[in-house]
């Protein structure tokens, strides 16, 4: 209470673009209020029973003016819709440049990971000016990654990943929600998104990310792999070398798969599919449905693997066709430099700085909050526990 | 001819024969037969449409106490009294309640089953019996749905998105969408009998750019129900085949596509805002006509613009999915469309205010709610172009800015328009007036709690406040005390009218034919309360829609005697200001 706000901070490039076009449209739809409901009082008042006007010569069509006001407003329409659209066009295209986060929706908890391996719940520290791409699936229901300040949203969905990039321009701690009914603790469902300066981020990255934890569960002995490495050492735990060879050489029994991201796939039935992120997850879930040409003996499903064990195995695949993942933390200058990977590690260690209730997304959903734990975080300004 | 058409005698006696018999009342719909195998075997479709106004008018009740909940618990950013699971579930019996047992069939099943056959000269609707299967339908799927959220709940919201409501929701999801779906039907009932009514009961002379717009308006609805409720019905019938048999349809998990849900859902859920708001479109038509003593101007522009809606309507429903994986190309082909859908809205505005222009306004109870729903409904369609804007919409979709949005045209647009209608036609229907001081009171009342109430959403949700939360960050406080103390001024404004309505049954004073001094055949023709059969004899009309003359002014009209004689001859009751027919000659 005692606050008062109207307007949230606008955080992001998107954020001051879409605030003018809004800007526009309330000023459009303050004026047709005000001047329909004054006209209506106006002419009801004036032409009220038993006034004394003129009503002579009164008319009960014109089609020069239904013409009028129906392509007054339409011009008016489409200049709002041409503007909007490409407006819009630009939230499909990210830059290049930009650096990618993962991340995982579930009941009711965002987890989210960075391509050098640091990962954070219900949380994103993210430097000012840098361009960041989400790159975002769910593991139950469909949820929306939600940040007002930045004026953005876009779905989650189980089956499929969905992107969203920004580019954050102001420093500051912004709320993070779930913005898609989820079930019962969907209010509950969110955070903040950090926009720091790029000191504060090197500090923050070189301490290991205040959420820093091993990467999926794995045993090994660095910890702290980026995504590539710890999709690399899925690879090897669940064999899948023995058929797919991570180098040139063909091994008999399936593809190499040295270079194929980004490539059309000829499948077996005929179709021709493009080897994209959802390709290589489906892949592995659904392999009948994707059987090559040529290579009829199939793939078994693993569909025990998590998403987020999709992601890295994703990520250590497109690292064979030469695609790195783009890391946040390369663009920043930092003291930590080249040693920031191995500080990283040695934090994410430390026994009890493994995040117990999210340290591997399949882990089931936290209790009733009760206490109203979560809340105090969201909300109350306490830090996340 | 004409004149002798509208003199009938057959109509004139049924009015209350002078002096002698004050107490014994003619015989008419209500007091034909009074027991009660009479009403619930009824096939005449003014009893059925007072049953469905009974019906709904408890349902309404219902879903406004859920929404009271919902506004005392959003009083404090922790809640008040609920845990999350029951506001959940409180939220999704406002709205299922309210969308899909109150608004879906309010003007169309009450309003309308009693006035179409009224208004354009038919003794009954096509298929009676059908029309009373349509309640019964009704009736039973509210029961379930009602059993549903009563013990137990649902908790899935109205919309019923999968994969939540087919495999992750807990609650009573399948019967309360059986009872959806049986209520679908009732509807489907409504509009098909409407079409065939429309289409080939019309009396003599009643051609289609002579019939009141309401009339329009009713067979525009008519269409989409027709085309719409049938996918819905599938839609939901499928969440149910995978939520009970685990047949993959909309569940990844299972094969399934969870976006395809939305597809559907909305196909139906997008033109079924149309079905909730075209109804009271073509009311203020009747109320602005009425109450200015004139013909609604650009009547054929206004008449179209209820097609184009409806055609419109179904090409846009993609609206709601652009924060989804819809293909960018395919959200900017729903979001131009959804710019096209403003402009007949537009028009119907436009031409309402220029009605009143050289008009002769009385400020009627009804004439006050027509100006309230047209304010309301002015912000509610542009605050609308704001969500179909692709940009603005990627920050605004599913905020309390949505809620306000549609708040603002499915209460301060189809409730304000149906009870506008129903305090034009309460004469008609009960043979009674209220006390129209309290009717005003009310109706101003209303649109302040109504501002109050939802205005507040829209800052809220600019803000950045998610809708279907329970818990909410501190900052957004204020504003949602605004809107739960506006809403306590909304429910006084709901709760009078029932006071009044109720008292004047027995206590308001005789209605008279035509208290309103209004042209259409209910009002002409047809007594208050209607006989049974409704017109002792089938009108031949030989006058254009809405033919009045305010004063000696009218030109146009000066020289059309029919109508003059006519309206002079049937008009009773009526204040003496709008017998126009005095004949006085212009110039």
């Amino acid at each position: 209470m005692g606050e008062f706000p109207v307007r949230p901070v606008a955080a992001s490039t998107y954020a001051d673009d879409v605030d003018k076009l809004f800007f526009v449209l309330l000023a459009l739809t303050l004026i047709f209020t005000v001047v329909t409901i004054s006209v209506l009082i106006y002419l009801a008042v004036k032409y009220r029973r038993g006034a004394k006007v003129d009503r002579s010569d009164a008319h009960d069509h014109n089609t020069t003016l239904e013409i009028a006001w129906s392509a007054g407003p339409l011009v008016l329409a489409l200049a709002v819709f041409l503007w909007s659209a490409k407006l819009f066009a630009s939230v499909y295209a990210a830059p290049a440049n930009a650096k990618e986060v993962f991340v995982i929706g579930k009941q009711w908890m965002w987890h989210l990971q960075h391509a050098n391996g640091i990962r954070e719940n219900n949380e994103l520290h993210v430097p000012i000016g840098q361009a960041v791409k989400l790159t975002m699936i769910s593991q139950d229901v469909i949820h929306a990654f939600y940040v007002p300040e930045f004026r953005l949203q876009r779905h989650v969905e189980p089956g499929h990943y969905s992107t969203m990039w920004f580019t954050p321009t102001r420093v500051g701690k912004y709320h993070l929600y779930c913005n898609m009914y989820c079930g019962t603790q969907h209010s509950e469902m969110g955070g903040w998104v950090y926009v720091m300066s790029r000191e504060e981020y090197s500090k923050w990255y070189a301490s290991g990310g205040a959420k820093a934890v091993a990467v999926g569960g794995l045993n090994t002995p660095n910890g702290g792999l980026s995504m590539a490495q710890a999709g690399a050492a899925l690879f090897q735990q669940y064999q899948c070398a023995s058929c797919h060879s991570g180098d040139a050489v063909k091994r008999g029994k399936g593809p190499s798969l040295v270079g194929i991201y980004g490539t059309n796939r000829q499948l077996a039935n005929g179709k021709t599919v493009k080897a994209d992120d959802g390709y290589l997850r489906n892949v592995l879930y659904y392999p009948n449905e994707y059987t090559l040409k040529g290579w009829p003996q199939g793939m078994p499903s693993y569909r025990n693997l998590t998403e987020e064990q999709v992601l890295q195995i994703n990520a250590y695949v497109k690292s064979l066709s030469g695609v790195t993942t783009p890391n946040l933390s390369a663009q920043v200058p930092g003291p930590a430099g080249a040693k920031t990977n191995q500080n990283n590690a040695g934090a994410a260690l430390v026994p009890g700085a493994v995040d117990t209730d999210g340290g591997s997304p399949d882990v089931k959903a936290p209790a009733a909050d009760t206490d109203n734990q979560q809340w105090r975080y969201m909300y109350g300004g306490e830090q996340y526990k | 001819m004409s004149v002798t058409a509208l003199k009938t005698p057959g109509v004139a006696p049924k009015t209350a024969p002078e002096g002698a018999a004050h107490d014994v009342e003619p015989e008419n719909y209500i007091n034909t037969n009074w027991n009660i195998s009479s009403w619930l075997l009824t096939g005449d479709h003014k009893r059925i449409g007072v049953m469905y106004l009974i019906a709904i008018t408890f349902i309404f009740a219902l879903g406004g106490l859920a929404a009271g909940m919902v506004r005392f618990e959003l009083t404090a950013p922790r809640g008040q009294i609920l845990s999350s699971e029951a506001y959940n579930k409180m939220f999704s019996a406002h709205g299922i309640l309210m969308v899909f047992f109150f608004l879906v069939p309010s003007i169309p099943a009450s309003l309308g089953n009693f006035l179409v056959p009224l208004m354009i000269g038919a003794r009954d609707l096509a298929f009676p019996r059908l029309n009373l299967l349509s309640w019964y339908l009704y009736m039973i799927g509210a029961l379930m749905t009602l059993g549903a959220i009563v013990f137990g709940g649902v908790d899935t919201g109205w919309t019923f998105y999968t994969p939540y409501s087919s495999i992750y929701s807990n609650s009573n999801v399948a019967l309360a969408i059986m009872g959806i779906f049986l209520a679908g039907f009732s509807s489907i009932f409504t509009g098909l009998n409407f079409i065939v009514t429309i289409h080939k009961m019309r009396a003599p002379g009643m051609t289609w750019f002579r019939l009141p717009l309401f009339i329009w308006s009713m067979y525009a609805t008519s269409v989409i129900i027709m085309l719409g409720t049938p996918v819905v019905a599938i839609t939901l019938l499928l969440v149910v085949v995978e939520r009970t048999i685990g047949l993959g349809i909309f569940s990844p998990e299972l094969g399934g596509d969870p976006v395809l849900f939305q597809h559907m859902f909305w196909f139906y859920s997008h033109p079924a805002v149309y079905i909730m708001i075209l109804p009271s479109l073509g009311i203020i038509n009747e109320l602005i006509a009425a109450s200015c003593k004139k013909r609604i101007f650009g009547y054929p522009f206004v008449a179209f613009s209820n097609l184009a809606i409806a055609v419109f309507g179904f090409i846009v429903w993609g609206h709601h999915m652009f924060a989804t994986t819809q293909s960018m190309y395919s959200s900017m082909v729903f979001s131009v469309i959804s710019f096209l859908v403003a402009i007949p809205s537009a028009i119907k505005v436009f031409n309402w205010v220029t009605t009143i222009y050289k008009g002769s306004v009385e400020f009627s109870a009804p004439m006050i709610y027509a100006m309230s729903f047209i304010g309301l409904f002015v912000i509610g369609g542009l605050t609308g172009l704001f969500l179909a804007a692709l940009a603005t919409d990627v920050h605004l979709t599913a905020t309390y800015f949505v809620v306000a949005h549609f708040h603002y045209i499915m209460v301060g647009g189809a409730l304000t328009g149906f009870l506008g209608g129903l305090h034009f036609w309460w004469p008609k229907m009960t043979g009674r007036m209220y006390p129209e001081s309290w009717a005003k009171v009310s109706a101003i009342i209303l649109f302040i709690g109504f501002n109050v109430t939802f205005f507040p959403q829209f800052v809220v949700g600019y803000v950045g406040m998610p809708r279907r939360y329970h818990f909410y960050a501190p900052e957004y406080q204020i504003w949602h005390i605004m809107s739960s103390a506006g809403a306590s001024i909304l429910a006084v404004g709901m709760i009078i009218p029932a006071f009044y309505f109720l008292w004047s049954l027995k206590n308001g004073p005789k209605a008279g034919r035509n208290p309103w001094g209004a042209i259409g055949l209910e009002w002409s023709h047809a007594d208050s309360p209607p006989i049974p059969t409704n017109f002792a004899e089938i009108p031949i009309v030989t006058w254009e829609a809405y033919e009045y003359s305010p004063d000696a002014h009218a030109v146009a009209y000066a020289d059309r005697e029919d109508v003059f004689v006519g309206s002079d001859g049937e008009i009773d009751g009526a204040p003496q200001s709008v017998l126009s027919g005095e004949k006085v000659q212009n110039k």
